[in-house]
């Protein structure tokens, strides 16, 4: 192999001095940090994470398999960007945003080859632009131009780039453009396309933080009932293997009332994201009966497609929520998991040699995670509006161990923690988020909205149900050492109304039409009726009625098909009715 | 090609030598010793100048006057349909006395990862004939299940009879419709000769070797091959299932040896060690074996992988099944204490999980009350362990009639359900009339998992006792 022949095919600007793994090193490249390089005869992607004197370390997004000293490195001299534009919804991309299927097409195997790049979105396509503002309107950074429909649901708001001056608009019109194409231009020369640039590890520009007083409606009933996501608020769902996470995500992504929903598969399983592009197409958004995919964004970099890549999927993927985010949406980030990811940091900065910090996690892990956490939140956009951007993180700490780094950090920004329980899930309660453990910071500044949107007294019913919850784990405790029976009668009762408060309304089967997505009305009905069940039935226990009769009522049982009842409203009433009725029988 | 006699460091598996030209990371080495023994290796880690080699087959016998050649490419698999039926060593060398190798195609062992966007959901029931398996944690093609095992229990002779009796159902009735047919590729990493004895008898016996690839790396043979051995195997897989439209299974044994070479070889570079030693990225490590199972849109064949590790200690939270059950989709996890009780095969399903279960059962699939039926089961079960407990405290006496039919019911579930026998073969239609037979002792009210309807249609009336109590 003559070195002519590799001058030819890529620009040297540096020379690769040794290979190890994902990471590269290289000499005589002029970079600057996080610059984008291409690496080696195949122009392999990386990132240049360090460097020192006349040596530039390199991270590389690909695989490295065959490369060498002595092969050339050319520098873009552009930091890591995502382009953002109409044709993101509805999409899959990996780890440095390429686009799956178009890898697919252009590889031609189902296998993820090397060295192929391709746009993050496509720039042939023409989008039908209808402008906003005339000509003569004076526009700022942040401002809307104009409007593109994306997909049936996302109406796709072209702004001026946050970088720009603004100024007046001298031309714009109406019709059929591609991404590249200019739709507007200013006085001061500025021109304005669709397609927008952001580096990944920037945050994009936005006002003030609000705090968040809505809830995102998931339609899982522990989750809103118990432990509340605000809009712009942060959660963490850590569990060990087996107890759910995934499920759980994919429940969020599919049923929360969030505008716009960036799901990141960060290190994990093929054939779950598989499922995701498989389902989403076909399952209806709740709000609006659209297919989910229309306002969904998925990026996926499974288990074995290269670390360094899972390294910066976590950016490109927040990045993309933060635009929409400006357009005044209301986004959803999930990311699964952030484990992975730390593990990805942990796996560079052990190759770079770099001290390490607990359980070799890089000392930097903390920092990297806040900072990522920190770009949630209720926002006061530059364009004077409003937008948010609700992270949910998974973490899989191992050996379900939560006193692990990744775990604590995380802990210590997150204000939403639905911890999850290899107990629960063993004997499949699903969720099987423990109740006892998991917590959520928002509960008091989203009760106005339960307050107004769906009952005056939800604050109380909660509160009760949580003091049956925590009487029911006090009582447990005692018949471990002597059993039910053992039990005075009204602790007994208490029991009974707990084991339904666990199994018809804890419990949620994801499987279900029905039951996978439960309204917030719907989850004050069914705990009103435990509650009606409850009440009654502690009536008739004061009236003198054993225990037993009033378990043995033929309506209780009922309580646990509220879940899957189709006609809801009718059937707790009737349900309530019943009980009633049944249990004043008694006495 | 060009050689060297520049070593100039060994230490343990590994090799350092000085080049004089650029060598690939990755790239495949030879080293020829004094004595004229040619070695294998790969190349860890290469700078301008110095390479260091992994040496495959242990570094005895090399000294600093051995040469040492650079092939120019990474490792391959010469892979041809002609594999199945043959046994080869743990570097892909036929150890049978067969003929020579004529390959179709060499492949790169280290594979390339599916684009998730190509994959094709796994969804097709594949029928063990094991009751704990197909009706609480079925299988499905494609799917990746290991079975987490401890030292001295059964796993392997629950490995056979998967492989033995695994079928897709309609398929035994007519022809399978894309003519797909099975094979076994059996990837074995530092079992004792014992072991491979068992697996090797019970191949010939029950002639399964015909469509099987045997890749053999025994406990005294290098530990370093370990690191090559499933790659080989999932590459012969892959090329089985993508290229000649093979249903795979893939069965590797045991992961646990596997991980403890990959530590030797981290601890031989002085690597930053993560958790009980296994270098950090153990889990990017173990993640390229395991998904390199799956299926692939537009083809017919599949590659399921059953992956076999023994947990030190029994201890699932140890970094290997950890870090495996994070990644596989699912585990099937064996039990001392019911092995000591005698249930073939020794599976506490509480702990087992498939992730893939729920898109491969029901109307259809197997039968519409397969997930509540199973569901149920799980519940009822757990139920009766933790009442199992109470038991020892207070007696059976002092427990309610309905918490004495959940004890009954655990009970029967293990030496009725789990228990069955290496040689039975269960269709899954028995084993879902032998879950409900269990069910039906419980109070008809207790099943809150399953289905009204389904309860009418399945539930058996005749115990007479529940019966007249009611009335």
């Amino acid at each position: 192999m003559s070195q002519a022949e590799d001058i030819e095919s890529v620009d040297q600007d540096g020379v690769i001095e040794s290979v190890s793994g994902p990471v590269v090193t290289a000499t005589d490249l002029d970079a600057r940090m996080n610059d984008v390089v291409y690496v080696g005869d195949e122009g392999l992607m990386g990132e240049v994470i360090e460097i020192e004197g006349n040596l530039t370390t390199i991270q590389v997004y690909e695989e490295t398999s065959g490369v060498g000293p002595g092969e050339p490195v050319q520098n873009t001299g552009e930091p890591l960007s995502v382009d953002l534009g109409p044709g993101m919804m509805d999409s899959i991309y990996d780890g440095v945003q390429r686009p799956l299927d178009v890898l697919e097409d252009k590889m031609g195997t189902a296998f993820l080859d090397r060295g192929v790049d391709a746009p993050g979105i496509d720039l042939e396509k023409t989008w039908e632009f209808t402008p906003e503002v005339s000509e003569g309107d004076t526009v700022e950074p942040g401002d809307v131009v104009g409007i593109v429909p994306e997909t049936v649901t996302i109406d796709h708001k072209v702004m001026v780039p946050p970088d720009y001056e603004g100024g007046e608009v001298t031309s714009i019109e109406s019709g059929e453009f591609t991404v590249e194409e200019t739709v507007a231009e200013l006085d001061n020369g500025e021109e304005i396309q669709m397609r927008q640039e952001w580096p990944v590890r920037q945050a994009r520009p936005a006002g003030d933080k609000e705090t968040p007083t809505e809830p995102l409606v998931t339609g899982q009933r522990i989750q809103d009932g118990l432990f509340p996501l605000a809009k712009g608020g942060t959660a963490a769902i850590p569990g060990p293997f087996g107890s759910g996470k995934t499920v759980t995500q994919q429940q969020l992504a599919k049923w929360s009332d969030a505008d716009i929903v960036v799901y990141i598969g960060c290190g994990e399983r093929g054939n779950e994201m598989t499922e995701v592009i498989e389902d989403f197409p076909e399952l209806p958004d709740p709000q609006t009966g659209n297919p989910l995919m229309a306002r969904t964004c998925l990026i996926a970099n499974t288990s074995n497609m290269p670390v360094a890549a899972r390294e910066s999927c976590i950016y490109t993927g927040i990045t993309i929520a933060e635009y929409y985010r400006d357009m005044g949406y209301d986004v959803a980030l999930m990311a699964d998991s952030t484990s992975r990811w730390a593990e990805a940091m942990r796996e560079i900065s052990s190759r770079l040699e770099e001290m390490p910090g607990e359980e070799g996690y890089p000392a930097y892990l903390a920092a990297s995670l806040s900072e990522f956490y920190e770009r949630a939140g209720k926002f006061q956009l530059i364009n004077g509006g409003e937008g948010s951007i609700s992270v949910v993180g998974a973490v899989s700490p191992p050996g379900g161990d939560f006193s692990e780094p990744v775990t604590q950090n995380t802990l210590r920004i997150v204000k939403t923690f639905w911890a999850l329980d290899a107990d629960l899930a063993e004997r499949r309660h699903f969720p099987a988020i423990d109740w006892n453990e998991s917590y959520s910071l928002y509960k008091d500044q989203l009760d106005p909205w339960w307050e107004a949107n769906v009952e005056d007294d939800w604050p109380e019913v909660r509160q009760w149900a949580v003091d049956v919850l925590d009487e029911e784990d006090e009582l447990q405790e005692i018949v471990q050492l002597v059993g039910k029976d053992a039990l005075p009668e009204d602790q007994q009762l208490t029991l009974e109304v707990a084991r339904y408060l666990r199994e018809s309304w804890l419990q949620q089967n994801a499987l279900h039409d029905v039951d996978t997505y439960c309204e917030p009305e719907k989850t004050y009905r069914m705990l009103q009726a435990i509650k009606t069940f409850n009440d009654e039935a502690f009536d008739a226990l004061d009236a003198g009625v054993p225990v037993d009769e009033i378990q043995d009522v033929d309506a209780a049982p009922r309580l646990n098909r509220m879940g899957t009842a189709e006609e809801w409203n009718e059937f707790i009433d009737e349900l309530e009715s019943d009980l009633e009725d049944q249990l004043r029988a008694l006495y | 090609m060009k050689e060297y006699q520049t070593i100039t460091e060994i230490s343990g598996p590994l090799v350092f030598a000085e080049v004089d030209e650029p060598v690939g990371y990755d790239e495949i080495v030879e080293i020829e010793t004094p004595q004229g023994e040619t070695l294998r290796g790969q190349v860890l880690e290469s700078s301008e100048g110095v390479v260091s080699i992994q040496v495959f087959e242990g570094t005895g016998g090399i000294d600093r006057n051995a040469s040492v050649r650079f092939l120019g490419e990474t490792m391959k698999m010469p892979v041809t349909e002609d594999l199945l039926g043959r046994v080869l060593d743990g570097s892909g060398n036929p150890i049978d006395g067969g003929p020579e190798i004529v390959p179709d195609q060499r492949q790169d062992i280290v594979g390339e990862a599916i684009n998730p966007y190509s994959r094709e959901y796994p969804e097709e029931f594949i029928q063990t004939g094991v009751s704990a398996i197909d009706g609480m944690n079925t299988l499905v093609r494609g799917q990746k299940l290991p079975i987490f095992s401890g030292s001295g229990l059964p796993h392997n002779e629950l490995a056979l009879q998967i492989a033995r009796q695994a079928t897709v159902p309609e398929e035994e009735d007519g022809d399978d419709e894309d003519g797909s047919e099975f094979a076994v590729v059996f990837g074995a990493m530092g079992i004792t000769a014992e072991e491979a004895n068992e697996f090797m008898d019970d191949f010939e016996r029950t002639g399964a070797l015909e469509r099987s690839v045997v890749f053999m790396n025994l406990a005294d043979d290098p530990a370093v091959e370990r690191q090559v051995t499933p790659r080989l195997a999932l590459t012969t897989a892959e090329y089985l299932a993508f290229e000649k439209d093979y249903h795979v299974l893939v069965i590797l044994t045991d992961m646990t040896n596997y991980c403890e070479a990959l530590r030797e070889i981290g601890a031989a570079r002085e690597e930053v060690p993560g958790r009980r030693g296994y270098p950090g990225y153990m889990y990017t490590d173990l993640a390229q074996l395991y998904e390199r199972a799956g299926r692939i849109e537009g083809k017919d064949g599949s590659v399921t992988q059953i992956p076999i590790l023994t947990m030190p200690g029994d201890d699932d939270t140890h970094p290997i099944p950890d870090l495996t059950g994070y990644i596989t989709e699912g585990q099937i996890v064996m039990d001392r204490n019911l092995n000591s009780q005698g249930v073939e095969p020794p599976v506490n399903v509480l702990p087992s999980l498939s992730r893939l279960m729920d898109d491969g059962i029901g109307e259809g699939l197997t039968r519409e009350d397969h997930g509540d039926v199973s569901d149920q089961m799980y519940a009822a079960y757990a139920e009766g362990e933790d009442l199992r407990d109470l038991v020892n405290i207070v007696g059976r006496e002092a427990l309610s009639e309905r918490d004495n039919k959940f004890l009954d019911f655990a009970d029967r579930f293990e030496t009725e359900f789990v228990q069955q026998g290496y040689d039975n073969n269960r269709s899954i239609e028995e084993t879902l009339e032998l879950g409900w037979d269990l069910l039906s002792d419980l109070p008809k009210e207790a099943l809150n998992r399953i289905d009204e309807d389904l309860i009418e249609e399945h539930y058996r009336e005749d115990e007479p006792e529940a019966a007249e109590v009611e009335a």
